[in-house]
């Protein structure tokens, strides 16, 4: 069966103001809302694409995280994903730990795609994706912005600090997504629905036989340093000024 | 153990990118690290001799091959790894090319990477940003085994020219290295500006340029200002300019010693690229966008009228 494999992870939503913790042991989570990373929906809205262009048969969504995150999956099966896995972990699950238990999940499932977010939105590693195509030995295609399949193998554009790169790789193929890869969808009521029936597995990382491991320690987490306020001026003359009398004009 | 350091230089076949002498004054933080700088190339003649003038750089190695002609991350990373033995860190630049290629290094050293890095206060303590830069957070490695790591572009000086080349060593690298990818092309607009990453100041526009044409008011005034020009993210997404001109979370971070955001709200996206800037000026219509919250001068009205003015007052 055709089939792409899509991570995804639950984070704290976009637009929630994020706060440190005043001992500095971490940042506030609890009663915040939390969501599915938004580049790990782009990679799923590109997957149920791909699939409903009729290019793959079986869109699998996976997540690694505390019990909670199965809203996720729900949510991502509402999007319409055919399956999800569910590898129940607690704490800090570092890139080459996920990376590891999603290689044994490739192992199992076969994908000839495995498409995820170009990083996580809370600890803004961005490793995942690279990691765990060093781990399959396979090509890795990071920040796209377009994919097209053709046959045996993949063309994406890329958005890299120059402009945009165009590059091909063979299938199986881990891509990244960036923000301008799609616009995924909404999800409609009778879809949450219908996604209560569509089948969800939970495993742990003994049953993949993977232990994870945490080879960075977190020290402290702190506020970032505040901006004073400036002043307003009142036209662009009194702006130039200002600047010239900082040595900036 | 003292520490020492391999910075991998980012390039174009025949320039040294900024952003590894900004590694390179990363590594420099580390009291006694010695540093050496590896330039993977086709032909690596003209870009390992920049790298040597790098100060605090004891040695460049060059590796030649002709795969290497457009730097491809599966490609580079095992040549990258062969190399790695005698050293304790791995630096690249937080650039996309850094990013793309540092986190696969790591991957196959089964490393512990640090992304963003913005402080080194020691060979095993780092501090980096996480939620959009609205926390920072110190890591600990082990100090057994390599650390891998990205370097945050707005938190280092480029490090200036040394008194002294440093010797310049050919690598001989075999391993064999994957032909599962390869290169089609790149497009980038030519342009005379400086490079939106180093520029001492930066123009950016929003969406209420309206339109690719609404730009060239800010194109005008940056040309006269010597000033490179940026865009926020919305303005990228409607098609006014393009997507290497976006500063923000997602697009580039910078810090410039004037940015001057134009007809941007300032979400928190696009702040947290701008925060090292020196000096913020913000014009924009509503006095109420989050961008004068970070302002250091703030100006309300028309920037259809504001930029063409600014222009006039200074020619």
């Amino acid at each position: 069966m055709k089939r792409i494999l899509v991570g995804i992870k639950r984070v704290v939503d976009a637009n929630v103001r994020i706060r440190v913790k005043p001992d500095g042991s971490g940042v506030i989570t609890d009663g915040v809302k939390m969501a599915i990373n938004p580049f790990d929906e782009i990679a799923l809205e590109e997957a149920l694409r791909i699939k409903e262009r009729g290019a793959a048969e079986e869109v699998v969504v996976a997540t690694i995280g505390p019990a909670d995150s199965q809203q996720q999956l729900r949510t991502a099966l509402a999007m319409g994903a055919d399956r999800a896995l569910h590898v129940q972990a607690d704490g800090v699950i570092e890139p080459l730990s996920a990376a590891r238990a999603l290689l044994k999940l490739i192992e199992r499932e076969q994908p000839f795609l495995v498409i995820l977010g170009k990083q996580a939105i809370d600890d803004d590693n961005g490793q995942t994706g690279q990691v765990l195509a060093a781990l399959w030995n396979r090509p890795q295609a990071t920040y796209a912005s377009k994919l097209e399949l053709s046959g045996e193998t993949a063309r994406v554009t890329r958005e890299v600090d120059a402009g945009l790169e165009t590059i091909e790789v063979d299938l199986p193929a881990v891509i990244t997504t960036d923000l301008r890869l799609n616009e995924p969808r909404y999800v409609k009521l009778p879809d949450i629905m219908k996604a209560k029936k569509k089948p969800l597995d939970t495993l742990n990382f003994a049953a993949l036989g993977v232990e994870p491991r945490q080879q960075l320690k977190l020290v402290r987490f702190e506020p970032p340093p505040q901006r004073q306020k400036g002043i307003r001026v009142k036209d662009a003359a009194e702006l130039v000024e200002a600047l010239r009398k900082k040595g900036l004009l | 153990m003292s520490a020492r350091i391999l910075v991998v230089a980012e390039h174009d076949g025949n320039k040294l990118n900024a952003s590894t002498a900004k590694c390179v004054s990363c590594a420099r933080a580390l009291a006694g690290a010695e540093i050496t700088v590896v330039v993977l190339a086709a032909d690596a003649t003209a870009v390992g001799a920049q790298a040597a003038q790098l100060a605090g750089v004891a040695r460049v190695l060059t590796v030649e091959n002709a795969a290497n002609l457009h730097p491809l991350a599966a490609v580079l990373a095992p040549q990258i790894v062969a190399l790695a033995a005698p050293f304790t860190h791995l630096l690249g630049p937080s650039t996309t090319f850094g990013k793309d290629l540092m986190a696969r290094v790591a991957g196959l050293l089964e490393a512990p990477q640090v992304s963003d890095i913005m402080a080194i206060e020691s060979a095993t303590r780092f501090r980096r940003p996480i939620y959009a830069g609205n926390a920072l957070l110190t890591v600990e490695s082990s100090g057994q085994g390599k650390v891998v790591g990205t370097v945050r572009m707005a938190s280092f000086e480029a490090a200036a020219a040394g008194a002294a080349a440093a010797p310049i060593e050919k690598a001989t690298v075999s391993v064999p290295l994957p032909t599962y990818t390869r290169f089609i092309s790149v497009s980038a607009a030519k342009t005379d500006r400086p490079d939106l990453q180093t520029a001492a100041r930066v123009i950016s526009g929003g969406r209420a340029l309206g339109s690719a044409d609404g730009f060239k008011i800010l194109y005008s005034l940056a040309d006269r200002m010597g000033a490179a020009v940026g865009a926020s993210r919305a303005a990228v997404d409607a098609g006014y300019a393009p997507n290497e001109m976006q500063v923000g979370q997602t697009g580039k971070i910078i810090a410039p010693e004037l940015y001057v955001a134009v007809g941007i709200s300032g979400a928190i996206q696009h702040l947290t690229g701008i925060k090292d800037a020196r000096t913020i000026v913000a014009i924009n219509k509503d006095g109420e966008a989050p961008i004068f919250e970070v302002a250091d001068f703030g100006l309300v009205g028309d920037l259809f009228q504001i930029i063409p003015e600014i222009e006039r007052l200074i020619s």
